[in-house]
């Protein structure tokens, strides 16, 4: 069962897929409670892949590979490391709450809905797993799809208009990294003498800097308007505000890794020489800490909640740029787990928003006010939610920056000193948001007569704020797992790193407090 | 007298799969008349497509085992005007597809517009026969019939709805543009033949070798020659018949009109320009270059706003041009067999989108405007699904065959080193996706009209939407064998 777990977990949410399409249409309970099943059990299923895992193993572990297209050299060739594993992890569990969180969100087309989030979540899978670059492709275009119905059939008002701006901006990118892709393809040919898309083998190629650049821009292209990177980011508050609960959930708790992901699999093993360039690091680096900044200040004048949170979005993604353009082991692995740590936060500030426009309908903040008398429960949810996303000591969000902004320091202490006011800013918005909506005295009305979370509301939250906590007391498994992958890609950018003169390489199992702030 | 002077067994063989067309043409003109005069009986004139057809393709199968079992690239006939290769085989292969396809999906179609008539398939085989000559064709005067056996089939057709006023504009538009551009086809094979001395192309390719680079005759005869060639498959600027054509034609007409007729041209072109005029490339590369971009840009930019679904996949179709000509450009092996594969796949994928307008048009509605697809997913759901999955391949997303197309036209670009080219490309693959998906909003996210009636589907019309969707599928999934078979129609030069 091993050499096949991957696939399996791949294949899972498809299977579910084509059950789901032959199930009837009119019983909406029925196609809800399969859909919850096969989300839930593709978690179970991916659960093995934390015991069977070995932190510090080199290379990649449960590989397949089959040849698919041998005209092309294509394969189906798949596999994780610690990175994957991490974002495997949270794909799979992120997955599952956003189609629990949906049971009475989405009334019209049910069928249809979970079709589309079966589908996203196989593309979303097989990004962070493929290990041969068409395949990849295949997937990272197969999620553009399910995600234009998602956002533009069960979308707010302006739905129309905010999933075909995705669409043609991820897809714009997308193209231009294809080919990148397409040069570096070539030029394996060029050099070996037959046609590859196998990552492996692409690192074998000895690339001058001119082209490593050109490949670079049109990586980054694609990436960065995943990310999304500043100046890039303007389809996400739209995408992100109009998107249902479930979409928003999983559009910035996994989507957008998607891009940060692509940086640390691609743009810098593949182009060594182009990521260490002083240029592009200094412009990646300036455009990371521009989105830390203008993200937050963003955030600060933002009336709509579910905007703000968006725009933070852009905010924290800056961080995990930031921590990979440092391109040292804190940075990275700081980036990684910031990267999981910002699915878990804005994830669940995208669940509490979407709780609350369940009942309400609105998410103008002024509508609200003093929501901490009536609905307790949703009051403490909210606050953890909103804590760790601002980088409390204890709760995940904490560890994540800290690492990263200690990754900056090493780097260029200034973009550490500019990183750090994205921090005070974060926790700025983030309470004068808790405490227009929560705090005080009931202002409307309307909001008196609102109901407490349900036991099903509560369930959705439950896990993500145990993993919040439990990587904010004890995070040391998680840069266990990260170590090896991320000292193989510092290796390979910065070939005389960990013998050099510069001795912190070490990661840091448990930060001490203080320091960042 | 020994006939076997003049006509040899090679000849015969060469030309026999537009003998059977031709001849089963001429077999529904005649049975139509003696023995089908009740007009609901003219659907078993589909009899006759379907054995013609199927006689077609044996001897096309026949001409590859011949070739394999002689173990010889080609075989000419008639001293040369006729090539069998793997190139025309392949693209007759795509001929036979599509008008096997067009005709038996054709009756309902006509039948509720009311002009079910027995030539229309006649004219469907004639046309065929037409274009078997431009694939196989290599001597000027034998294209030059081809091409206007085809393009005469296609005035008519374009015309088949004889009281739609629609029709019969796009039927005069289409002749008097086409007549005209093959005035400049046939002054640019004049100057040809009297340059070369030949009309062959393989003598003309020797002569115009000999000569010098930017030659002012030679290019005289390229420039005239390419409208020609340009004007058939759509390039802009010399794209303007093609949306009234594509809007006042017949759906049916329409599909193959752009898929059969394109795939033709884009044979005719491939054989002029990678025969004799290869060796005035760096002629013709910035010419080709320029009108390449002026394509893409016309055909997507044109695209954005149209409200006529027939008119949008016109412009896409002529997007679609633009893309095939970047092949030739890059010129490489990567170039010309991702020439092949597009065709291939634009063969199925356009098919099938226009199939799916066949089915709207019922008993009153025309069924051809954005809006008659409103809601579709709510009514017919299937074919909804199957309409997006041809539009996603028609944009290239991957994992649909569309995506193979693009993915080796930007191979080839990349390979050639027209980095530029492959930008503007790609930015355009993605404007395209802006436009195809205006259909998917109206199918999937627009609410339906009350009280339509269904759709007109037929059980050929299911079968063919089948074929059409599992060809897209498949070769989007597992396209190995498809490729082995593109790259079989390779010119050997």
């Amino acid at each position: 069962m091993d050499q096949h777990l991957l696939s399996i977990i791949l294949l899972t949410p498809l299977a579910g897929l084509a059950v789901l399409l032959f199930l009837p249409g009119k019983n909406k309970d029925l196609i809800r409670i399969w859909a919850n099943l096969v989300g839930f059990g593709g978690f179970l299923i991916s659960l093995p892949l934390v015991s069977r895992f070995q932190a510090g193993k080199p290379g990649y572990q449960f590989e397949e590979s089959v040849d698919w297209i041998p005209a092309l050299g294509a394969h189906y060739h798949i596999g994780m490391d610690g990175i994957s594993l991490l974002l495997i992890m949270l794909t799979t569990l992120m997955g599952s709450i956003a189609i629990l969180c949906s049971w009475n969100a989405i009334q019209e087309r049910v069928k249809e809905y979970y079709a589309m989030f079966l589908l996203l979540q196989v593309g979303m899978i097989g990004v962070f797993l493929s290990l041969d670059f068409f395949l990849f492709y295949v997937f990272w275009e197969l999620v553009l799809v399910p995600m234009y119905f998602i956002i533009g059939v069960w979308g707010g008002p302006r739905k129309l208009y905010a999933a075909i701006k995705f669409f043609l901006y991820t897809l714009a990118g997308s193209v231009l990294m294809l080919l990148g892709i397409l040069t570096l393809y070539f030029q394996h040919h060029q050099q070996f003498g037959f046609y590859t898309f196998e990552i492996a083998e692409l690192m074998k190629l000895n690339l001058p800097l001119g082209l490593q650049q050109w490949v670079f821009w049109a990586f980054f292209i694609g990436f960065a308007i995943k990310v999304p990177m500043f100046p890039f980011h303007t389809w996400l508050p739209d995408a992100h505000v109009e998107a249902p609960t479930a979409g928003s959930v999983i559009l910035a708790a996994v989507l957008l890794k998607m891009g940060t992901y692509g940086f640390l699999r691609f743009s810098l093993p593949l182009l060594p020489k182009a990521s260490m360039d002083q240029k592009i690091v200094q412009i990646l680096a300036i455009l990371s800490i521009i989105g830390i900044i203008y993200g937050a200040l963003v955030s600060l004048m933002q009336a709509d909640w579910k905007k703000l949170i968006a725009y933070s979005s852009v905010s924290h993604l800056g961080f995990c740029t930031l921590g990979i353009f440092s391109m040292n082991p804190n940075g990275i692995a700081g980036s990684v787990l910031q990267q999981i740590n910002h699915g878990i936060s804005t994830g669940m500030l995208f669940l509490v928003i979407g709780i609350i426009y369940e009942r309400r309908h609105t998410r103008a903040i002024s509508e609200y006010g003093g929501l901490a008398h009536v609905m307790p429960k949703f009051a403490i949810i909210f606050a953890i939610a909103m804590l760790s996303s601002a980088g409390l000591p204890l709760l995940n969000g904490f560890v994540g920056e800290f690492t990263i902004l200690q990754g900056a320091f090493e780097a260029n202490p200034i973009w550490a000193a500019f990183a750090v006011t994205g921090v005070i800013l974060g926790a700025a918005y983030l309470l004068w948001l808790y405490q227009r909506t929560m705090l005080g005295q009931v202002t409307n009305g309307k909001n008196l007569t609102l109901h407490d979370m349900s036991a099903r509301e509560v369930a959705l939250f439950v896990p993500l704020i145990a993993w919040s906590i439990w990587i904010g007391v004890y995070p040391k498994p998680y840069f266990d797992v990260l170590r090896q992958p991320v000292s193989e890609i510092v290796q390979r950018v910065r070939p005389g790193y960990y013998s050099g003169p510069v001795q912190n390489a070490s990661i840091p199992t448990v930060p001490s407090n203080g320091g960042a702030r | 007298m020994d006939m076997s002077q003049f006509f040899t067994t090679n000849d015969y063989f060469s030309i026999i799969p537009a003998v059977m067309l031709a001849l089963f043409g001429c077999a529904i003109l005649l049975f139509d008349f003696l023995i089908f005069p009740d007009p609901r009986q003219r659907k078993y004139l589909l009899i006759f497509v379907v054995l013609a057809e199927g006689f077609t393709g044996f001897s096309l199968f026949r001409q590859t085992s011949w070739l394999a079992a002689q173990n010889v690239p080609d075989l000419s006939g008639f001293g040369g005007s006729i090539t069998v290769d793997g190139f025309s085989i392949f693209f007759n292969w795509l001929f036979l597809i599509a008008a096997l396809i067009v005709a038996v999906v054709s009756y309902k179609y006509l039948e509720n517009a009311g002009e079910h008539h027995g030539e229309y398939y006649a004219l469907v085989l004639f046309a065929q026969s037409g274009m078997y000559f431009l694939a196989a064709g290599t001597d000027l005067i034998t294209l030059y019939i081809g091409l206007e056996l085809m393009a005469l089939c296609f005035y008519i057709l374009v015309g088949f709805l004889r009281s739609d006023k629609r029709s019969n504009e796009a039927a005069l538009k289409y002749l008097i543009l086409g007549a005209f551009s093959s005035g400049f086809l046939v002054y640019g094979f004049s100057i040809l033949y009297g340059l070369c001395g030949s009309t062959k192309l393989a003598d003309i390719a020797g002569a115009i070798a000999q000569r010098p680079a930017w030659d002012p005759m030679v290019f005289l005869a390229l420039t005239t020659t390419s409208v020609g060639l340009l004007f058939k498959i759509s390039a802009a600027p010399f794209h303007m018949w093609a949306p009234d054509a594509y809007e006042g034609a017949p759906t049916t007409i329409t599909a193959y009109l752009s898929v059969a007729s394109k795939a033709a041209s884009i044979a005719f072109l491939l054989r002029i320009f990678l025969g004799p005029f290869a060796s005035a490339r760096e002629t013709w590369e910035p010419l080709l270059t320029l009108i390449a971009v002026l394509t893409l840009t016309i055909g997507n930019l044109a695209a954005l706003n149209q409200t006529n679904i027939k008119r949008l996949l016109a412009y896409s179709s002529v997007s679609h041009a633009g893309f095939m000509l970047l092949g030739l450009i890059a010129g490489n092996e990567t170039g010309i067999k991702g020439i092949a594969v597009y065709i291939m796949v634009y063969t199925f994928m356009n098919l099938g989108a226009l199939l799916v307008v066949v089915a709207l048009r019922r008993a009153n509605i025309i069924g051809e405007e954005l809006d008659d697809m409103a809601g579709l997913v709510h009514k017919s759901p299937g074919y909804a699904f199957l309409m997006l999955i041809f539009l996603l391949s028609l944009a290239g997303i991957p994992p649909t065959a569309g995506f193979l197309g693009k993915f080796y036209i930007f191979e080839s670009l990349i390979e050639t080193r027209h980095y530029v080219l492959a930008a503007v490309a790609s930015l355009y693959a993605a404007v395209a996706i802006y436009y195809y998906f205006k259909i998917v909003r109206s199918m999937f996210i627009r609410e339906a009209p009350e009280n339509e009636p269904a759709l007109a589907t037929t059980f050929p019309l299911r079968i063919a939407l089948g074929v059409s969707l599992a060809a897209t599928l498949v070769i989007g999934l597992y396209p190995q064998p498809f490729l082995e078979i593109a790259k079989s129609s390779l010119l050997v030069r």
